[in-house]
């Protein structure tokens, strides 16, 4: 169909009539979904529908889930109240892999991080937190997720999505898909600022990428991302293709259980064709085998597909080391390992199909742990933890100096920088969007991108 | 050119649908019982969702002629019904060493043979592979437990403990403790919450889970004291990070030895504190009796429950949550006054018109052993294959086991993605034909489904059935499937029924199976 013809970015008008964002906000008007819409849209790099804004950039963000310790990732190896600290799993200064001009090392798990710290590929940002710190797993991932201190409200990549869509899919559609609260039309960018939807590899979409009118599309694998029961004959597939574009009955609520999946199930029939095509694609480097790697080539082969989309979400779990985390070697080490192998062959991967430009990937946990491990040979929650970005547009180094290990409160380290200064920068910069109306109020952006 | 001939020009566009003005309708917040003349066919058929996985015709048909009130004491005063069905296990994969077995491989470290300790350490590797594979012989068990049982409200209930008592073989690696703690939550499903609170903190899974095993009156551990008022009990907000501290002091020496709790006097801060403003000596088991004290606790019990067995509570609408709330505040008043006792809170539900309003039917997300277990119980289909069915409960987000964090499942809308919505679909596709979600049709299950049945009970309920006119039957399928219908889905099924020239044999009956499955609605239950 679509797919070999010579597209161009998109409009307002293609955006609005194709795939999933309007499946997601008008599923009130199915009849509206044209058969060509369905396909593959793809953007197109260097087509600009709006000079001067970048609709090329994409944006990844890496989640390590259970609260990865800091201090053992990026080591304070100059400092003695580390190794006070953590006598049975500090990492050895010897054994520190050091930087440049730095007075931190990377643990040395961290070997393929460090090979794209010499490329210039990876900034630090340490000390990173928020204001009175949560050290509930979920509350804190909450925070991170929201960009909000109480942790309630939509994700800060969902409400990027609705503030950029304004004006798309439920009013202009007519639908009854419910708009963004606060119509967020930005001057300063003008028309045709149009990101495509997210996707998050996973069992489920993340908070953060869950906006009022917009979600992302998630999925873990894509040979489950289809109905088998088309594979018992046509009439199946017809009939199945019918139900799931009825719709909504009149009288139901939008709202309703109901009204959310009958959109769902829509979102997912679009979506299916869409990205089984792309996730098919065979990287062009070899990745090891974690899921970290795994979830990464996926995401890969979808930007090497043009897909349009802007933001991908990965995660990886198991950081919730209370004990015997280890310190060389260990647990936590192997964690290390894993992850920094795996992005290392990402931006091989994206380097050889020309788009490690493109690409800017950023790396986060809910939060640090303790300074001082605990009686388990394990560390407990704890707060500020450092920060990774990673993409040939970066600031490469080590950004800013180490929190405090001594100036301490009740055990855990101060912050330095507020996430949302580096949410900030991301938005403004790499995804030419407003930050401070996304994230409520103003952050001064934290200086992670270089000077063009 | 094509995206031009793609894009509807605003012409063609419907005109934009004026907002609705009228408040939303909401369910009636009365927990008096319904009318016993109000309890039919959909009556019976929403109890059996709601308190079990969902009855086939038969069993439908069968409390709608005993009524409201002996369907509601059968299902909740279950333990007049005879059932044994426990899994035989092992108890010792994961023993700790023996004194011998220490000894040894500190001697081996000793003189650094290496071969001896390479020895050691397979055995050790053997024996977690060996428990690995109980593991997901227990989750099979417990998914053919909840298919067979017939007390279906006490594996609703056990599921429910679980995902509120999370715990994970991911982290404690001994299934045999897993299985413990499944049977203990199962024992005390619909007996007292109390029991289950004082029983938690002595529960060899949850003291490993959250390293409660290894904390000392010098070094308090604050996992478990934590979790135990955030997520057990009494919920975020209502205590404060010093009454963790203290509590975590007060549970210190709370551990166990093989496959039993131990108190540990010599770990234990027999000092004193101040947990939720209440001072004293206290150990582990004044921690929980303080907890319970709180009115706080009966709420946020009586909340899960809610959430579990009614509807999403929060659910985001807010003329609904206002009722919810009435409703909840009405469970806990009913729990605290009976001293934490669940079953009449559960009997007061179940016979509730709140429970029965037709805005409350109907509307709950299935969770996705609900789904699975459910379609088995109503629809008769096969098992086919326990291990396809976990791997897909797992693929929805609910691995039996393995919650995915200490917070346990979300449920509700978290259950549905666009990714979920398949798996949902396809498991109903396997049931029903044995064609499996990834692989060819070479694997697929020769054992098949048989639609027959189904219709001989239907028509039971349904005379017209009988008559083998087509919209008769579709009409009973769909009363019986999804509670409701939807005149587009029905448009739709109508369709594919006119395509196979009318004629309903079993292939013809299992498709629409299929089709109904695939809908939205049938997320519901």
């Amino acid at each position: 169909m679509s797919y070999d013809l010579p597209l161009t970015a998109f409009t307002r008008r293609q955006f609005l009539s194709t795939g999933l964002v309007m499946a997601s906000a008008a599923v009130a008007v199915p009849h509206f979904i044209q058969a060509s819409a369905m396909g593959l849209q793809r953007a197109q790099p260097g087509a600009k529908s709006i000079p001067g804004v970048n609709e090329d950039n994409i944006f990844v963000v890496i989640q390590l889930s259970g609260g990865n310790d800091g201090l053992n990732t990026v080591v304070p190896f100059g400092d003695q109240a580390y190794y006070r600290a953590r006598p049975g799993i500090g990492v050895r200064a010897d054994r520190v892999i050091k930087l440049s001009k730095a007075e931190e090392g990377l643990h040395p798990s961290l070997a393929p991080l460090a090979d794209l710290y010499n490329e210039g590929l990876l900034g630090i940002v340490q000390g990173v937190g928020y204001p009175n710190p949560n050290r509930s797993h979920f509350k804190s991932m909450d925070i991170w997720h929201t960009a909000e201190t109480s942790g309630t409200g939509e994700g800060w990549l969902g409400k990027y999505f609705d503030s950029e869509c304004v004006g798309f899919g439920a009013f202009e559609s007519g639908g009854r898909g419910r708009a963004p609260a606060t119509p967020a039309t930005s001057p300063k960018l003008g028309k045709g600022h149009n990101p495509q939807i997210g996707i998050a590899i996973g069992a489920s979409a993340p908070l953060a990428m869950k906006g009022r009118a917009i979600s992302a599309v998630s999925f873990e694998s894509a040979d489950l991302f289809r109905w088998t029961g088309a594979g018992e004959g046509d009439t199946l597939a017809q009939g199945y293709e019918q139900i799931t574009r009825a719709g909504l009955p009149a009288g139901v609520d939008p709202d309703s259980n109901t009204g959310f999946l009958t959109r769902t199930a829509l979102d997912a029939q679009i979506s299916s064709d869409m990205i089984r095509k792309a996730v098919g694609t065979r990287p062009r480097t070899q990745y090891p085998n974690s899921e970290l790697a795994r979830q990464l080539q996926m995401v890969a082969s979808m930007i090497q597909s043009k897909l349009s989309t802007r933001v991908y979400y990965v995660s990886m779990g198991g950081f919730d080391t209370h004990s015997g985390q280890g310190g060389e070697q260990g647990r936590h080490a192997n964690l290390l390992g894993q992850y920094a192998a795996a992005i290392k062959a990402f931006y091989a991967d994206l380097k050889a199909q020309g788009n490690d430009g493109r690409v800017l990937t950023m790396t986060f946990s809910e939060f640090g742990r303790r300074v001082g491990q605990n009686a388990s040979q394990g560390t407990d929650h704890g707060t500020a933890a450092p920060m990774f970005l990673t993409g040939p547009m970066v600031t490469p180094g080590v950004l800013n100096p180490h929190p405090s290990l001594s100036d301490l409160d009740q055990g855990d380290l101060k912050y330095t920088v507020d996430f949302r200064q580096v949410y900030a920068s991301v938005l403004e910069k790499w995804l030419t969007a407003d930050a401070r109306r996304i994230l409520g109020s103003k952050f001064d952006p934290a200086p992670i991108f270089r000077k063009s | 050119m094509q995206n031009s001939t793609a894009t509807p020009t605003p012409a063609s566009r419907p005109a934009p649908t004026p907002q609705r003005t009228e408040p939303p309708r909401v369910p009636t917040s009365s927990l008096q019982p319904l009318k016993p003349e109000l309890f039919g066919f959909e009556e019976a058929r929403h109890l059996l969702m709601r308190a079990g996985f969902g009855g086939s015709p038969d069993q439908i048909q069968l409390l709608t002629r005993w009524g409201l009130k002996k369907s509601v004491d059968y299902l909740v005063d279950y333990d007049d019904i005879k059932y044994a069905g426990d899994a035989d296990v092992r108890s010792d994969i994961m023993r700790e060493p023996t004194v011998e077995e220490r000894q040894e491989y500190r001697q081996a470290q000793a003189r650094r043979d290496e071969d001896a300790l390479a020895r050691l350490r397979l055995m050790r590797q053997r024996a977690q592979q060996v428990d690995r594979e109980q593991m997901r012989e227990i989750q099979n068990w417990w998914l053919t437990r909840m298919i067979e049982t017939p007390r279906p409200l006490q594996e609703k209930l056990t599921l429910l403990w679980h995902g509120h008592f999370a715990t994970s073989y991911r982290t404690i690696e001994n299934s045999y403790h897993m299985l413990m703690q499944n049977n203990f939550l199962r024992k005390n499903a619909a007996g007292n919450f109390g029991d289950l609170l004082g029983g938690i903190i002595r529960d060899p899974a949850m003291l490993a889970y959250l390293n409660n095993n290894n904390s000392r009156k010098d070094r308090p551990n604050e996992n478990l004291a934590r979790e135990l008022m955030e997520l057990f009990s009494l919920g975020v907000g209502n205590y404060s990070e010093d009454d963790i501290k203290q509590g975590a002091r007060a549970l210190t020496g709370y551990t166990f030895d093989g496959n039993e709790f131990v108190f540990q006097q010599r770990n234990h801060d027999t000092g004193g504190k101040t947990i939720l403003g209440v001072k004293g000596n206290h150990n582990g088991d004044d921690f929980v009796k303080i907890i319970l004290q709180k009115r706080e606790c009966a709420r946020f019990i009586a909340g899960k429950l809610y959430k579990h067995f009614v509807n999403d509570f929060p659910s985001g609408r807010p003329a609904f949550d206002k009722v919810a709330q009435g409703v909840v505040d009405d469970l806990a008043r009913t729990l605290s006054g009976g001293r934490y006792e669940l079953r009449p809170v559960l009997k007061r539900l179940f016979m509730s018109q709140h429970f029965y309003d037709p805005l409350v039917r109907g509307e709950q997300i299935k969770s996705p052993v609900q789904l699975i277990v459910g379609a088995v119980r109503q629809l008769k289909t096969p098992v086919r294959d326990l291990s396809v069915l976990n791997d897909a409960a797992e693929r929805m987000g609910q691995e039996l086991f393995f919650p995915p964090s200490v917070k346990g499942w979300d449920g509700g809308r978290a259950w549905i993605n666009t990714a979920t919505m398949f798996v949902r679909q396809n498991i109903m596709v396997f049931l029903l034909t044995g064609r499996r979600p990834i692989g060819r049709d070479a694997l697929a299950d020769q054992e098949r489904f048989e639609p027959g049945k189904l219709l001989t009970q239907l028509a039971d309920a349904y005379p017209a059935v009988n008559g083998g006119d087509s919209t008769a039957v579709l009409d009973a399928m769909l009363r019986f499937m999804l509670g409701r219908t939807n005149p587009a889905g029905r448009a739709a099924l109508e369709d594919f029924m006119r395509s196979r020239t009318g004629k309903l044999d079993d292939e013809g009956m299992t498709q629409l199976c299929m089709l109904i499955t695939s809908m939205p609605e049938y997320q519901l239950c």
